[in-house]
């Protein structure tokens, strides 16, 4: 049989079996809704709040500031536009983020940009990091919202959040981190780090798809984006998704518990993966090499189209990504690469590996012994390629 | 997403290469919009005796070069004046929408290669083949 490799849990990660066996009463006999009075209503309550501790505790906050959503877009959705509709009222119409953000959080922005808000996004350079003086000078009077992604989704680069927090605690500007790619990989501390607001999402940690969390700090009141029912103290409508939440809290205490270890053994088959495939001519490893998330290797390989790359690779057993999985239907290169700075040719040449507990050194060995021979294949078809010989040959 | 005839093109694709002494030969597509497609035409008497594509770009850009140098090998010249897109399209079973641009690189790239032929034969090529295209036009992939 052929070999499988996956190779994309950036995108998303399998449910692990003790989270799947955690979730098991939830989906069958303890069925309840967790609202309801009677016994089996107050278990499914329980569990609720139990996975609410257990996230809580992951990130250094109290339970009561954790609101279950519906995943990391509903919490990046929730957090800007509530913060937005707040701080308008008091005049406040400047937010600043990033060039690189996600989707959930650039798009979001776009909309506010439309109905008067100002939006400056900041450069993250050729490394994928930004620089603090920049966030500094770019904080206005009415500046409402900071919101800068905790480690990038595409290539993996980790900005440096507490010191963003306290830049924003010294000027009295709430701070909002889409820490998706990050809870259950970094030690977060929402607490020491200034954090205002955090966005997760449960199945990028072995957790089930469909469900997430924002952290709120206690104190701060934002409108509701889904208006309905009590639930989650009045500010998040919707029947709870018992099996859902129960299965996030037990996978966030999971990756918690097992990060330093899972840490080690990630950084090293990153790392093999990095020195291995800079050895193919005229490749680039995109962003910084030593911030970035411990299961994210970003490549690009110049005469080479991502796609072709990502096929060839499936065909030799390898599932990853050219970019984030959210864009793969458009012909477009990524927003993060460019935002490098790299131009469109060599950004079209992409490739994101990205590791979970499941992996082993041995799939670095099998990825860098099919690697290479993908990349000859395409090149001896490509008149890019050619050119790009021809050129370094004048 | 991609039907078996484009996988098939795409992992087997046929006619790559180079013919050093074209007869004519094409290049569309740019580097920045990640594609380009470059056909080598060998004519005799009227004939496409031989064909060869480079391509730089997605599966589906390999694959219609591959199927579209197949229809048009061993053909009378005006096989490859009259081919189009849509029967690249038709002859992989489909493409995706945001695809369909491939097919029609595919179409220039030869009408392109044809142009030159025509060129240097000292024939002038617009009555026969229209307007030339440039780059990215007919393209709404991307914006540039």
């Amino acid at each position: 049989m052929q070999r499988f490799i996956y190779a994309d849990n950036a995108a998303t990660t399998a449910i692990s079996k003790p989270v799947l066996d955690e979730m098991m009463p939830y989906l069958t006999s303890e069925y309840g809704n967790a609202s309801s009075l009677y016994d089996l209503g107050g278990r499914a309550k329980m569990a609720v709040n139990t996975a609410r501790e257990r996230v809580a505790s992951a990130i250094g906050a109290n339970a009561n500031e954790i609101y279950f959503t519906g995943g990391g877009s509903e919490s990046d959705n929730w957090a800007i536009k509530g913060i937005a509709e707040v701080m308008a009222k008091k005049g406040k119409k400047h937010i600043i983020s990033t060039a690189f953000e996600h989707h959930a959080v650039l798009h979001p922005l776009e909309k506010l940009k439309k109905n008067g808000f100002e939006i400056t996004l900041l450069p993250v350079h050729e490394n994928g990091i930004i620089r603090l003086n920049e966030l500094e000078a770019a904080i206005r009077e009415d500046t409402a919202l900071v919101t800068i992604m905790y480690a990038n989704n595409e290539i993996g680069t980790v900005q440096p959040i507490s010191e963003i927090g306290e830049i924003c605690k010294k000027h009295g500007v709430i701070f909002h981190t889409d820490a998706v790619q990050a809870v259950g990989n970094l030690k977060i501390d929402v607490k020491a780090e200034n954090i205002d607001l955090l966005s997760m999402s449960s199945h990028k940690f072995h957790g089930p798809k469909g469900v997430g969390a924002l952290y709120i700090r206690r104190g701060l009141v934002i409108p509701n984006l889904i208006d309905g029912g009590a639930q989650e103290r009045g500010r998040r409508a919707g029947t709870e998704n018992t099996a859902g939440i129960v299965g996030m809290g037990k996978a966030l205490e999971l990756a918690v518990a097992t990060m330093d270890e899972r840490s080690k053994k990630l950084t090293a088959i990153r790392d093999r993966i990095m020195d291995g495939a800079l050895k193919i001519e005229r490749s680039r490893v995109n962003g910084d090499r030593a911030s970035r998330l411990p299961g994210n290797v970003s490549l690009c390989f110049e005469g080479v189209e991502g796609e072709s790359l990502l096929l060839m690779l499936d065909l030799k057993g390898v599932a990853a990504s050219s970019g984030s999985a959210c864009t793969s239907g458009s012909l477009d290169p990524s927003h993060v690469l460019l935002s490098l700075g790299l131009p469109h040719e060599i950004a079209h040449g992409s490739l994101r590996l990205s590791f979970s507990d499941d992996n082993t050194l041995e799939d670095a060995d099998y990825i860098l012994s099919v690697l290479p021979e993908i990349i000859e294949r395409l090149r001896s078809m490509s008149p890019l390629w050619d050119r790009i010989k021809s050129e370094e040959n004048n | 997403m991609y039907t078996e005839q484009v996988m098939e093109h795409f992992t087997n694709p046929r006619n790559v290469g180079e013919i050093v002494d074209a007869d004519g030969v094409g290049e569309v597509g740019n580097a920045k919009c990640g594609d380009i497609m470059k056909i080598f035409l060998k004519i005799k008497d009227g004939i496409i005796e031989d064909v060869k594509f480079k391509t730089y770009g997605c599966a589906s850009a390999i694959a219609t070069s591959s199927i579209a140098t197949e229809m048009i090998k061993g053909q009378p010249i005006e096989k490859a004046v009259e081919l189009s897109n849509k029967a690249v399209v038709e002859a992989l079973g489909g493409l995706p929408a945001h695809k369909i641009h491939c097919s029609v690189l595919a179409e220039q790239a030869i009408k392109a290669a044809l142009r030159d032929y025509y060129e240097k034969q000292g024939i002038d090529p617009t009555p026969i083949l229209g307007e030339p295209v440039h780059d990215c036009h007919d393209c709404e992939g991307c914006a540039h």
